[in-house]
């Protein structure tokens, strides 16, 4: 149960983030806590009780495990993460290159 | 069972310190904190595949290119 | 004013969400595929990482298409920092260390070593394609914080990434050409637990191993540029 409030915690300090910060830096640390928070939710939906990393190994057969389909969907979910950041970011060097500043209010403002 | 607890509570508040820093390399350094009690997380919750991926990239590779792009960008807040 | 309408906005979604998830247990089995693939998964595939059989297996189209997103990330990046001209501004830059760089050239082999280690126990053990690049990408980042103006060879990495793309669409449809369908796993299954086993499970994870770490790589070495 904690684990569903930490997620929660970490979805809704992300959000938060992305929604009141101008620094275009900043938002995209809020965009990166906020994948993170919902990775960890995933996880957390898939976790039975008493049960083991769905890993066999030799001598133990037929023991309980986790669900393994949520670990392989977060797997490729936390490249796909990591991939946005970085193109992200190098827009984020474009975007200093060509108006000097990143506060977003300055950046709308100066377009015309 | 009270680790849990603690790693939680470490996360969060490292979450709240990334928005409340104005200095942009320290509001990284708590998001790669973050990031890696995640990763403890993942191993409680039966899952060594994801924690291993989320170690790797969350508390190494994606400081790294952050603090790339601030060194070529401004490092304070406005 | 805008921060208040903000939390409030985001109190009502966070509560919503909430109240709205608080049916699901904590800690109870809730599908019936999971059951499928544990049961089956070794007889099937031959791998004892279930794991690794799912996402290369089972759903291995899945992992092509996050391999095309990673590939046009990387692409876009190389697109728009390439073509920026920096200034050199003179700057003072402290050269590395005797000491540091001695360390840092002496711990990138170990580093590549326990990559390979780990990209190929990838269905035996955890671990796999995508941790094995990205150690790769961190052994390189190492040399360029710690020793004085070592670059990647640029020739070299763009090689190693395409061939690694083109070597899983290749088993791809030479698996649709052996049986019936894309990424069939037509090779033997082998024993259980032996390094050789598990079909065209370890060529694939070793192909997407060496794509993601080259990747990273060049996503690294594009930002840095030209200066330190």
């Amino acid at each position: 149960m904690i684990y569903y409030i930490g997620a929660f915690g970490l979805v809704f300090i992300g959000l938060y983030i992305m929604l009141t910060k101008r620094n275009l830096i900043k938002v995209l640390i809020g965009l990166n806590i906020l994948d993170t928070g919902v990775n960890l939710f995933l996880i957390s939906i898939g976790y039975v009780g008493k049960g083991t990393a769905p890993i066999f190994s030799r001598g133990s057969e037929q023991v309980l495990m986790v669900d393994p389909v949520p670990q392989a969907l977060v797997l490729t979910a936390i490249v796909i993460g990591v991939a946005v950041l970085a193109l992200a970011l190098s827009l984020a060097i474009m975007l200093h290159k060509h108006y000097g500043t990143l506060n977003l209010r300055k950046v709308k403002e100066q377009r015309w | 069972m009270i680790i849990v607890y603690v790693l939680v509570a470490v996360m969060l508040v490292a979450s709240i310190a990334a928005y409340l820093f104005k200095d942009l390399v320290n509001a990284v350094i708590a998001a790669g904190l973050m990031s890696l009690m995640t990763s403890i997380l993942f191993y409680f919750l039966q899952a060594p595949d994801v924690a291993m991926a989320e170690a790797a990239v969350g508390a190494a590779l994606v400081p790294a290119i952050f603090i790339i792009a601030i060194k070529r960008t401004g490092r304070y807040e406005e | 004013m805008r921060r208040i309408i903000g939390i409030v906005l985001l109190a009502i979604v966070v509560l919503g969400i909430t109240l709205s998830l608080a049916e699901i247990p904590f800690g109870t089995p809730k599908t019936h595929v999971g059951d499928y693939y544990v049961n089956e998964g070794v007889k099937e595939t031959g791998a004892v990482n279930i794991v690794t059989s799912v996402v290369l297996n089972y759903r291995g189209f899945d992992t092509l298409g996050e391999i095309t997103v990673l590939f046009i990330a990387t692409i876009g990046l190389g697109a728009l920092l390439k073509t920026h001209k920096e200034r050199k501004k003179k700057r003072d830059v402290t050269p590395a260390s005797l000491v540091l760089s001695t360390g840092c050239r002496f711990l990138f082999p170990l580093l590549i070593v326990f990559a390979i280690y780990i990209i190929f126990h990838g269905h035996l053990s955890p671990g796999g394609g995508f941790q094995g690049g990205a150690i790769i990408a961190s052994a390189f980042l190492l040399t360029y914080l710690g020793c004085n103006r070592a670059r990647a060879n640029e020739r070299r990495y763009k090689l190693i990434e395409s061939s690694g793309g083109l070597v899983f669409v290749i088993v791809g449809v030479l698996g649709l050409i052996f049986g019936g369908y894309f990424l069939l796993n037509f090779l033997p299954k082998g024993t259980p637990f032996s390094l050789f086993s598990a079909g065209i499970i370890p060529i694939i994870y070793i192909a997407i191993g060496l794509k993601v770490g080259s990747e990273l790589v060049s996503v690294i070495d594009n930002m840095v540029g030209e200066s330190v």
